[in-house]
């Protein structure tokens, strides 16, 4: 058919485009702009190979595989793209195209600086990473395409070198990212146990011979493996300060794309390959995301970094993606099947959704760092007349990410709500009692993020300038400006056409859709609930629209003066406008049980012996960090002791190595018996 | 006939908003033993406030411009689609409460954004106090409708106001009395109300949404002022149709249509009468005591879910 050679070929210029341009900005690497232009441009022809052979696949239905085998025992190189994969290779195209536009102007700024050419060569490994990591269908060659995915990207978030913080920030998701491996490996080493075979698709027929108390740890596995590279609490420490550290176009990638590889093999592995009948993995599922999802808002809250903010609600987002995902496994296990496919749907549009505004607003927020060369809104202020484009397409992706309609965010928050809602009325009584707190859990989430936007759009683009590396700022480049103008018409047509997207979606959920999409809109199929986002958009902009006619008519006329804002008499300074730290502080105090915030005074006096006139107080809010604190403190310590411990065995003599050898061997031929 | 339904659908809440924010006034008076202004004094306000001219800070942008404009749309939108006086409409406004609900954060979230743009220490801390009541009054205000609407399998505003009228006065009366007080908190903390907020001061240090709007002038204000206006009465509507929806039209009849204006009427002067002599009565309460009340209502409305489902 030619419909599968042409896809076959869309996936071979796929690879070929990143291949080229890793090595070719290598081979550049002396010519900071040629690397920049060949870099990104071949990033950016292999992204549209990608969203043209994946969309053709979704399409059409067809099934791309690809699989020679290599002189290695157990290794062959076998790549498989089903609807599923992708619905992946799609997303992770999407966001690397608008963010390889933008990169083109973006990098500018690191040229002397740092080695463009090696930043060219990491980000196009890194993509052709990310896609054999959604495409592999073999255990041991996923694992490879794992590892250059991850290794790739430790080398972007250590890119900027000069910095300490953001060495320090690499070698905690070096880490931690291995620390997952080493449970993804025991993870396919069990299955290899059991059904002898890396193959996924061998895997998947024989999945039947797996014992329970296998499966059972396999998820367990699987959940801290892959949840750590999604960044699900309490595995995310990693991720507030990796992405941050990456120049803006990579965090994109990595927050809008990399985690949800975690989620893909979760789909993968717990929903397509292995049987999911066990009710308490859903259960599990949904309430990790309900931790993950509040308590990434409120961390995000209590952040005055932008990156680390930004980093913050992808955790967040996670959460709610697992919701989506959690009701589904739940519904499975209750016989629900038609809707799991509807949590499906609304995990893997809050996928797409997630990856769109989240990516806008790292673009965004890299465009005001580039301009101010602080991560700390305190110092921002008033960029919206500095930087009105920047400031448009950031407040379109606050609204998208704060789920207001008709932007995208809404229309999947509202997928998963139903899911949620359908959960609360099933017989399970535990099962309900959990969508019960998932579905509240959710609540309070969509109103946090939109205080949590609020503050970090109001504290960044409004009012004065907070500093004067603030008054300096000015409207980036035109690619930037492109890269974010194309994420910010998505943000807003996929909450437009949500209901067609979410029927192409059931496709991909591969089962009988619980949704119908009548005129655009989506609607449940037992009736209840219905929601047109194409009418919702269509009669805001009447609204405004009428709303402005009517009132210019009636007042068109009035003069508009325009004078200082009330200044209770005293000199307008930028201290009298409210603070980030100051905007968040009640949330924070009101869930102070949570957050464990501290407060710590400093205080210098004119006389240290009669303490009467400060010269000078300093007070340092924050929130204590009870993840070192209770988890990887008592974890570093206990490795560090047993490590100790394991020393005293390395006598130095060499007849005790040769001793113990020998009780290995007589060990396992024991146990080979 | 269809006309005249038509017309009082999408204009009763902009034009009788007024009314009723005047009415709660009135009320204030008569309990504070002053004669107070007349009912109608809000129209003659909204009036002169339309031929005033306007300062705008130098400080502010195109959000400060544009947010009144907005927020006063969407509480146009949300006064048109939810259930007035007939249930007629139900078939054809698709008015989901998710969706409304997140109309009305849509405003929140600009009115809040215009009180940081003119960069005044009043509006930031009212935006402050704003989104943290507002995110944790979301929980409540959700899930207290949610319960009616598991109650009548429909998240359709129409439908749940239907399906409670057709219940009558059943065994689920009880539960919807919780949920109604649920309902009523979040209300209250919406709409700025005490004891959240007092909408009757411009200087209180706990301000919350006057302290936003401090900076406008002329039209727009005119614009915020009557949006807040709108929200109250949609939330009075809101309260009156889903919880005690009786006395609704089913029919487009002349007299139906006039029965049931007045039952409504009725109604929300009740409401109106309830939250006059409440604002009366009880004292404001300390800002990080709020959030307990709201807290409340998120649980009662769990409760009343469980009960839901059990009794069902």
């Amino acid at each position: 058919m030619p419909n599968i050679i042409s896809i076959q070929f869309g996936f071979l210029g796929l690879f070929i485009s990143l291949g080229v341009g890793a090595v070719g900005s290598l081979i550049f690497r002396n010519n900071d702009r040629l690397s920049n232009w060949w870099g990104n441009l071949s990033a950016i022809a292999g992204s549209i190979f990608g969203i043209i052979s994946s969309l053709s696949i979704i399409t059409s239905g067809n099934i791309f595989s690809y699989n020679i085998p290599t002189s290695f025992p157990l290794l062959s190189v076998s790549l498989k793209v089903d609807a599923l994969s992708a619905f992946f290779i799609f997303v992770i195209s999407l966001i690397s195209l608008f963010a390889s536009i933008y990169a083109i102007g973006y990098v500018k700024h690191f040229y002397k600086k740092y080695n463009i050419g090696s930043l060219e060569f990491f980000y196009n490994i890194f993509i052709a990473g990310m896609m054999l990591v959604v495409s592999a269908h073999q255990a041991l060659f996923f694992l490879i395409s794992w590892e250059i995915m991850s290794a790739a990207s430790y080398f972007l978030v250590i890119f900027e070198r000069k910095e300490k913080e953001n060495i320090k920030a690499g070698a905690i998701y070096f880490i931690m990212t291995h620390m997952g491996t080493a449970f993804i490996i025991s993870l396919f080493l069990i299955l290899y146990k059991f059904t002898g075979s890396f193959d996924f698709e061998t895997i998947k027929n024989s999945a039947a011979l797996i014992p329970s108390l296998a499966l059972n740890t396999i998820f367990i596995l699987g959940l801290i493996g892959f949840g750590a590279k999604a960044g699900i609490i309490p595995l995310h420490i990693w991720l507030p300060n990796a992405h941050p550290a990456a120049p803006s176009h990579v965090s994109a990638l990595m927050s809008g794309v990399m985690i949800k590889t975690g989620i893909y093999m979760l789909i993968r592995l717990f929903w397509d390959m292995l049987p999911h009948d066990t009710f308490w993995w859903g259960i599990a599922v949904l309430i990790i995301g309900s931790v993950s999802s509040i308590l990434g808002v409120l961390y995000a809250l209590t952040e005055h970094d932008i990156k680390k903010l930004l980093a913050y609600h992808s955790i967040e987002n996670i959460g709610i993606i697992l919701l989506g995902f959690g009701s589904a496994l739940t519904f499975y296990s209750l016989g629900l099947n038609s809707l799991a496919i509807l949590g499906i749907i609304a995990s893997l549009f809050h996928i797409l959704n997630h990856a769109v505004f989240k990516a806008l607003l790292f673009l965004g927020a890299g465009s005001v760092v580039s301009q101010t060369h602080t991560r700390n809104i305190e110092e921002y202020g008033g960029l919206i007349k500095l930087m009105p484009y920047t400031g448009l397409f950031f407040l379109i992706g606050s609204m998208a990410i704060s789920a207001l309609p008709p932007f995208n965010g809404f229309a999947s928050e509202w997928l998963t709500f139903q899911a949620l809602f359908q959960g609360m009325q099933t017989l399970n009584t535990v099962a309900r009692g959990v969508f019960i707190l998932a579905a509240g859990s959710l609540a309070f989430t969509g109103g946090l993020a939109a205080a949590c936007f609020v503050k970090a759009f109001g504290i960044t683009f409004l009012a004065r300038p907070r500093s004067e590396k603030a008054k300096h700022a000015k409207e980036s480049g035109i690619s930037l400006r492109i890269g974010m103008a194309g994420l910010a018409i998505l943000a807003l047509l996929f909450g437009i056409f949500s209901g067609p997207i979410s029927s192409l979606l059931s496709k991909i959920a591969g089962g009988e859709s619980p949704l119908i999409s009548e005129n655009y809109g989506m609607q449940l199929k037992n009736g209840f609930a219905t929601v047109s986002m194409p009418a919702i958009f269509i009669i805001l902009v009447l609204a405004l629209a009428s709303v402005v006619v009517a009132v210019f008519i009636a007042a068109g006329k009035r003069k508009i003066k325009n004078g200082i804002t009330w200044d209770c008499g005293s000199d307008l300074s930028p201290r009298m406008e409210i603070t980030s730290t100051g905007f968040a502080r009640s949330i924070i105090t009101i869930f102070g049980g949570i957050l464990k915030p501290t407060r710590q005074t400093d205080v210098e006096y004119h006389d240290a012996n009669m303490r009467y006139f400060p010269k000078f107080k300093n007070i340092s809010l924050g929130i204590n960090d009870v993840y070192s604190a209770y988890i990887y403190g008592p974890l570093e310590k206990t490795a560090e002791a047993i490590a100790n411990a394991a020393r005293k065995i390395q006598s130095g003599n060499i007849n005790a190595y040769i001793f113990y050898i020998f009780i290995v061997l007589i060990a396992l031929l024991l146990f080979a018996v | 006939m269809e006309i005249l339904s038509w017309t009082i659908q999408l204009a009763f809440v902009p034009a009788m908003s007024p009314l009723f924010i005047g009415i709660v006034r009135k009320i204030k008076a008569l309990m504070q033993n002053r004669q107070g202004a007349d009912i109608f004094q809000p129209y003659r306000d909204l009036r002169k406030l339309f031929h005033k001219d306007e300062v705008i800070s130098q400080d502010a942008s195109w959000i400060f411009s544009l947010a009144p404009y907005l927020v006063f749309a969407t509480t146009l939108i949300i006064g048109a689609g939810i259930p007035i006086f007939t249930l007629f409409f139900g078939s054809i406004i698709p008015s989901d409460f998710l969706a409304l609900i997140y109309l009305l954060a849509f405003g929140t979230f600009w009115l809040a954004l215009s009180g940081i743009d003119v960069g005044s220490s009043f509006g930031g801390f009212g935006s402050s106090r704003e989104m943290t009541l507002s995110a944790i009054a979301e929980g409540g205000l959700i899930f207290s409708v949610l319960s009616l609407s598991i109650l009548s399998h429909t998240t359709n505003l129409f439908g749940i106001s239907s399906f409670i009228l057709s219940l009558g006065f059943s065994r689920f009366a009880i539960v919807i009395g919780l949920a109604f007080f649920a309902f009523l908190i979040a209300l209250l903390a919406e709409n700025s109300r005490f004891p959240f907020d007092n909408p009757a001061t411009h200087l209180e240090l706990t301000m919350v949404h006057e302290a936003m709007i401090l900076e406008y002038s002329g039209k727009r204000l005119a614009l915020m002022e009557w949006a807040a206006a709108n929200k109250f009465l949609i939330f009075i509507l809101l309260a009156a149709n889903l919880f005690f929806p009786w006395g609704i039209a089913g029919s487009l009849g002349i007299i139906s249509i006039l029965s049931a204006l007045g039952i409504l009427t009725a109604k929300i002067l009740i409401l109106c009468a309830f939250v006059g002599i409440l604002e009366s009565t009880i004292a404001k309460y300390r800002f990080f005591r709020l959030p307990d009340l709201l807290f409340t209502s998120f649980v009662i409305s769990a409760i009343v879910i469980e009960l839901i489902i059990q009794i069902q």
